[in-house]
């Protein structure tokens, strides 16, 4: 494999047609974009099962699945781990969103998305929003040892929806209006 | 990404004066761990800034990684009706371990709480939308775990020991470390 050239921060820019999705996620079923036409996607992805910093990632994207569903948005997370091991990793930390293999061959989903660290081997940790008829909406990429949190996803999916939840609202000034 | 979208304001569990120049603002679980090493960590930024410092807790429990840590959060909330909000705080974080119902009804009881009312409260979930409105607005104002840190409005992430906390806190308004 030739040495990466892209930047480590530039996934996939909106506007992109999203790369097609093939992957397992789990021993007996694939993913495919096209099961998420009609919606919004959210791809998230990690470097790697288990480590510290992913896990609270996941598990703050994995209590929010009720908000994301409330938003008609579905959620994959996707790193280069195989199916046995993000099998066991969501069993441990009771995580609700499939987990997708991009371990044969190895990073071919990540590389499409601009989202894979060559030199480390792993995906980078990045966010997309895919709009329903498969474009991207929007991409992040954070520093590997940052979470990114959920609110660029959120406020991109409200810009995608046109929906203006009550948190939204609740996030404007009450008592003390900002100077 | 990093900023408080949610002003502090009379909703909101606060220790300190209105007027101090500075303000922490916690997004915390009482189930987790490192939760309850910011706890006593806390208390000594308290204990030293003084009326210098205003301390704000919101609620942000993972409840699929920590199974009690919404009713910890209920239990909290509940003795907020009863005006021991920071009491029934201060019991959870010191007894972590323990955050079953049954260890729950017993804080209640040390606390001398309407104990009718209290299980009401929990049983009937009369907070459930209360807590999920803190996490939510911290979510949208970029928490990503906890604890998570807001002084003066911008996110504070690191070092939450006591003398890190008191070096940016006394060290004026600039300076406070900022993520992307």
């Amino acid at each position: 494999m030739a040495r990466s050239v892209k930047q480590p921060d530039a996934p996939l820019p909106p506007g992109t047609p999203a790369p097609p999705i093939d992957v397992p996620v789990s021993p007996d079923q694939r993913l495919s974009l096209e099961q998420f036409r009609g919606a919004p996607l959210v791809l998230v992805f990690y470097p790697a099962d288990w480590s510290p910093v992913c896990s609270d990632e996941l598990a703050l994207f994995n209590e929010l699945l009720p908000e994301f569903e409330r938003l008609g948005a579905k959620v994959v997370g996707v790193s280069c781990d195989g199916v046995w091991c993000h099998q066991a990793f969501a069993r441990e930390r009771g995580l609700h969103m499939p987990l997708a293999s991009d371990f044969h061959p190895k990073a071919a989903l990540s590389r499409a998305y601009h989202a894979y660290r060559e030199e480390d081997g792993v995906c980078e940790r990045a966010l997309f929003v895919i709009d329903p008829e498969g474009k991207i909406f929007w991409s992040y990429v954070s520093p590997m040892e940052v979470n990114p949190g959920a609110d660029g996803v959120l406020d991109a999916l409200e810009r995608l929806t046109g929906t203006f939840s009550s948190d939204a609202a609740a996030g404007q000034p009450q008592q003390e209006a900002s100077p | 990404m990093s900023r408080l979208r949610i002003p502090v304001g009379s909703q909101d569990h606060l220790i300190g004066p209105p007027t101090a120049r500075l303000t922490l603002v916690e997004y915390g679980d009482f189930q987790c761990p490192y939760c309850g090493e910011a706890y006593w960590e806390v208390n000594k930024v308290l204990a030293a800034m003084g009326d210098q410092l205003r301390y704000v807790f919101r609620h942000f429990p993972l409840t699929e990684a920590h199974p009690f840590a919404m009713q910890a959060a209920e239990a909290a909330e509940a003795a907020d009706a009863q005006g021991q909000f920071w009491e029934m705080h201060r019991l959870l974080y010191e007894n972590q371990q323990a955050l079953d119902a049954e260890s729950l009804l017993a804080y209640a009881r040390t606390l001398d709480l309407d104990m009718g009312r209290f299980a009401r409260d929990l049983s009937e979930h009369r907070f459930l939308e209360r807590i999920r409105r803190d996490f939510m607005g911290g979510v949208r104002s970029g928490v990503s775990g906890t604890p998570g840190f807001f002084i003066n409005g911008e996110s504070y992430v690191g070092d939450f020991s006591a003398p890190a906390l008191l070096s940016v806190l006394q060290g004026g308004d600039a300076g406070v470390p900022e993520y992307s």
